[in-house]
């Protein structure tokens, strides 16, 4: 639809774009209409609501969620009757909600809680009737509590139409509504992926991280231990929203400053890692050209990813990069390059990492990630618990200074700076890869092809004369797409991205609340300003990673590599076929 | 079914004879001419008559037949659908039924007549997953219309093609909701679906159909066969036409009965239903159990859709449920609400919480533990319910409550502990 639309809003005539919901309008002339199950991303569900409002005409109150602007139409937004139909609704969800929100994991950035504060809601007249199911612990990743949860379907929606996994949906009827997976199955039962998409749009504590704080306190608080801290790319450019800071705020310094004051005796970054991961998996990519190994070559950094492919798709597994992901890289390394050079024994040694993912939780507890002879990681932060963990600790993140990582394992390039970022990886490799086979240097650093929000990329790079196709998906559902193409033999690709979340890790599920496409933006365009801004912007120009292979690792893919930083992976297949 | 109209006057005459009925002896009487008719006209000719006639849907809204068809008919060529909402879940309500096991073809040829007005070649009939009977009437039927070549490929000759599949419900009654239905045909969880976009543009997988009750689809043989002059003098200037009663509760004979708009309530329950059995009348549950309660002095209100709707009550499916001295009020509340909260399908606030706490409430009053402000909370969970709920089904749940409270409010009041505090109140009527 073009063109504007002249409709009344409390009186008042005023235009807006055609085609906008009144939601949509009231919100562009300042009126903020309270929702629950709306979500900016999303298709709408019109099941709370809360955000009724009256339409000239219309006998009942219309969601606006779901409401079109027609020209000329009346529209009220606050009088008596929306009013008491408003806080009614809440106080019917309060009557069903447990009354625990001192103690909540949401404590502070509920939804619910904060309709409840502007609607005035002083009781709840109703009858309490709260359900008393068992909580979902299954999962090292994910707590599923469904006696918070107010079927608004928010988690489902991105369950089902964003990552396309259909794990949690709507089970029975009336009161015994619940959202979750099939047949009262526990997540670890079924073929979830542990992406936390669910828990990053929940508006209640009805689905979350699972909480590691007081372990990493733990390790902190223990002398004998020496605690080393990784962070992810996509971390520095959220971690300051979790102090009320603007989505794409740069804030590695400050990120570094924040963690010294928590106590770990290294901080280190999981760019280098992330360096060392395209040294790998991008001569991996030449030695499959060469070989005649399994194309297209498919990433694996994201753990959510690989998990869904062992899942729905193992008999693509030898496309899967063997590369581990930075992370357990990073896990692989600090136990035995670092100490080893540190002279400390790596049995004192705590790997914490701090991530913008809740798979990345998973993915540090798979039994095959000890090749150090040690777990790799020992715990996972989130970007949501970082900012829990450093209120507690009372730093103060906004009047910080600046710091530094530590060396070596926290010497990076640009390239690993947009790891988190949908394309990112690709360009990283495409990077290095173009170099080491055209053997000449690369003129333009941005391969803006694989850059932005659009479910699939595609491009095709010139190596030294032979055409390179390549393509990036983001989202399972477009991940979805492309192995269904790689099975039918459709897919002439020879490289593939793919990145567990919308947007790559920058919209992970560990994310600070409130992750929409437009933060995704603002986060992603941050991460491509720390890349713009570094002096080298190649993995291979990495000096600590040169560094590392001549003195540890020799080459890519040595033996030593193959130990340490390569993995192998499973079927999954929860529908395994005779024959 | 019992009437007092005569033949000529009857749109269901057929349903009178007792004999099983077959397609020879629906034929025999008159039944598949006005098929006839229509295929030699055009669809818009048939549209027209039932514009003319002014047929308004049966099923409980009440909207315009001829506009519906229309909108469909408006479509861009491509596939679309003819479904018949036979999931008559409606407690006390008894007319889909016997229309579908006493006159089946009735059905087979309106919904023929109506495919042929749409241009659809697929229709379904929704049933109720309890009407094993009709289930195996209708599919009796449909075998027997398409050996007469009444139904498959060329009707009559005619070059048009449509077929009619039978659809079993699996015993929801939401699923008598327009979206809700289309959703458990097409296989998914039977929960209503936003509208707009509406099932005349994007409805069976997402495809234009066209939903009517049962009633609905039957009118139109008559309508078609007879012309719409005949049917309009049925009724009254407003509403056109019969309706079906299903008439139930405390009145001498309870049944079905086709009684012409314009007669009123007092008329349904004394001249077809023989009155109250004994003791008093109370009152009377119209439109089933999301229709509203009203006393005996708001009966002489006339069926007739502006009448009622001026004073508040719901035709609704035509259920009319009549209750003497004996009953009590509040009962018949804890029944209905009981009912919805069994059915709601959750996916709203008010309809899922609103019944949950109202049925609490209503079970703390016969329990003597409410009290008054409980009454007060009451009113509000029914107001939203009304305001806000997502379908029509749950914005009905309310008026069932309303309608109580408005006219029985006292009988609420004398189960509340607190019941001495309660304002006097002027005497009704």
């Amino acid at each position: 639809m073009t063109g504007t639309v002249k409709f009344h809003l409390n009186g008042q005539e005023v235009a807006v774009p055609a085609g906008l919901t009144i939601l949509e309008a009231a919100s562009l002339h300042g009126v903020k209409i309270p929702t629950l199950c709306h979500h900016p991303d999303q298709r709408v569900k019109a099941n709370c609501r809360v955000c009724v409002v009256e339409v000239e005409g219309q006998k009942n109150l219309a969601a606006s969620c779901a409401t079109a602007v027609t020209a000329g139409m009346k529209v009220r937004t606050n009088s008596p009757r929306i009013r008491e139909t408003v806080q009614t609704i809440l106080e019917l969800i309060f009557a069903n909600h447990p009354q625990e929100c001192l103690t909540c994991i949401r404590n502070g950035n509920c939804e619910l809680r904060r309709l409840a504060a502007d609607y005035g809601i002083r009781e709840v007249k109703g009858e309490m009737a709260c359900d008393a199911l068992p909580l979902d612990t299954s999962t090292p990743s994910i707590v599923r509590n469904p006696n918070k949860c107010i079927k608004c379907g928010r988690c489902a929606e991105v369950c089902h139409h964003v990552q396309e996994t259909g794990i949690l949906y709507s089970h029975f009827r009336s009161v015994d509504v619940q959202v979750a997976p099939e047949y009262g199955k526990s997540l670890s039962d079924v073929a979830c992926v542990l992406c936390g998409q669910c828990a990053a749009v929940c508006p209640v504590g009805a689905i979350h991280e699972k909480d590691d704080i007081a372990r990493v306190w733990a390790a902190l608080d223990d002398p004998a231990k020496h605690v080393v801290v990784q962070v992810a790319p996509a971390v520095r450019v959220s971690i300051a929203e979790e102090f009320g800071q603007q989505p794409g705020t740069i804030a590695t310094g400050r990120l570094v400053a924040a963690l010294r004051k928590l106590g770990f005796d290294r901080v280190f970054d999981t760019d280098f890692t992330a360096d060392l991961t395209i040294m790998e998996e991008g001569h991996e990519l030449l030695h499959r050209l060469k070989s005649g190994g399994a194309l297209p070559l498919i990433t694996s950094c994201s753990p959510g990813w690989v998990k869904y492919i062992e899942h729905s798709y193992p008999e693509l597994l030898p496309h899967v990069s063997t590369c581990k992901s930075p992370q357990q890289m990073f896990g692989a390394l600090a136990k035995t390059y670092y100490p080893d050079r540190a002279g400390i024994d790596p049995a004192d040694i705590f790997v914490v990492s701090i991530m913008p993912c809740t798979a990345k939780k998973f993915e540090s507890e798979r039994p095959e990630m000890n090749s150090s002879g040690h777990r790799d990681v020992d715990a996972v932060l989130t970007t949501r618990e970082l900012g829990r963990i450093l209120k507690q600790a009372g730093v103060d993140f906004a009047a910080l200074q600046d710091s530094d990582f530590d060396d070596p394992l926290g010497i990076s390039t640009g390239a690993a700076a947009i790891f988190g970022v949908t394309g990112g990886v690709m360009e990283a490799a495409l990077r290095t890869v173009y170099e080491v086979v055209t053997g000449q240097e690369l003129e333009s650093v941005e391969f803006t092809a694989v850059r932005g929000l659009q479910g699939i990329k595609e491009a095709t790079v010139d190596l030294a004369g032979a055409p390179v196709k390549v393509a990036v998906a983001h989202g399972l559902g477009n991940a979805r797409r492309i192995m269904n193409l790689l099975r039918a033999g459709l897919a002439d690709y020879t490289f593939i991205e793919i990145m567990c979340c919308p947007g790559g890790c920058i919209g992970g599920g560990g994310q600070p609340y409130g992750t929409t496409d437009a933060v995704r933006r603002q986060r992603i365009e941050a991460a491509y300003r720390v890349d713009a801004g570094l002096a080298l912007r190649k993995s291979h120009q990495n000096p600590a990673v040169a560094k590392l292979y001549e003195e540890f690792l020799r080459q890519p893919l040595s033996e030593v590599s193959h130990h340490l930083l390569h993995t192998k992976y499973r079927n999954r297949s929860l529908y395994k076929l005779k024959g | 079914m019992g009437t007092q109209l005569d033949n000529a006057k009857s749109v269901f005459r057929l349903g009178l004879f007792r004999e099983f009925p077959t397609l020879m002896h629906y034929r025999d009487f008159g039944g598949y001419q006005a098929l006839a008719k229509a295929l030699l006209g055009s669809p818009g000719a048939v549209i027209g008559e039932i514009g003319a006639a002014g047929l308004r849907g049966r099923g409980g809204a009440a909207f315009p037949a001829a506009a519906k068809l229309q909108m469909v008919r408006d479509n861009p060529p491509g596939e679309r659908y003819v479904i018949c909402n036979a999931d008559e879940g409606e407690p006390g309500t008894f007319k889909d039924r016997f229309i579908m096991t006493h006159i089946p073809f009735q059905l087979l040829e309106g919904m023929t007549i109506a495919a042929y007005a749409v241009a659809a070649a697929q229709g379904f009939i929704y049933i109720r997953h309890e009407y094993p009977e009709a289930q195996e009437t209708m599919r009796r039927a449909i075998a027997a219309a398409r050996a007469a070549g009444l139904l498959g490929s060329d009707i009559l000759g005619s070059g048009f093609s449509f077929d009619i599949e039978i659809f079993s419900g699996a015993g929801s009654y939401l699923c008598g909701e327009e979206t809700a239905l289309l959703s458990s045909i097409e296989g998914k969880k039977g929960r209503p679906r936003l509208k707009p976009p509406y099932p005349t543009q994007s409805g069976l997988w997402g495809k234009p159909t066209l939903i009517n009750n049962v009633e609905t689809l039957a009118n139109i043989p008559p309508i078609v066969g007879r012309g719409a002059d005949w049917y309009r003098a049925l009724g009254t200037a407003d509403s056109h036409g019969t309706k079906l009663i299903s008439l139930s509760g405390d009145v001498a004979s309870r049944g079905l009965y086709e009684v012409p708009f314009g007669t009123t309530f007092r008329e349904i329950i004394d001249n077809y239903g023989g009155g109250i059995k004994q003791g008093r009348l109370k009152a009377v549950n119209i439109g089933g159990a999301s229709g509203v309660v009203v006393p005996p002095w708001e009966l002489d209100c006339p069926l007739e859709y502006s009448a009622c709707s001026q004073r508040g009550i719901t035709i609704g499916s035509g259920a009319v449920f009549v209750m003497d001295d004996s009953r009590s009020i509040l009962e018949n509340v804890r029944n209905r609400v009981d009912f919805f909260l069994h059915e709601s399908c959750g996916k709203c606030t008010p309809c899922r919480e609103g019944l949950r706490q109202a049925g609490r409430i209503i079970h703390n009053l016969l329990d003597g533990a409410a009290t008054l402000a409980d009454i007060d909370n009451l009113e509000r969970y029914t107001r939203t319910m009304q305001n806000a709920a997502f379908c029509g089904l749950g914005q009905a749940a309310g008026n069932s409550l309303s309608s109580s409270l408005k006219y029985f409010r006292g009988e609420y009041e004398a189960l509340c502990r607190d019941r001495d505090q309660a304002a006097p109140k002027e005497a009704t009527a």
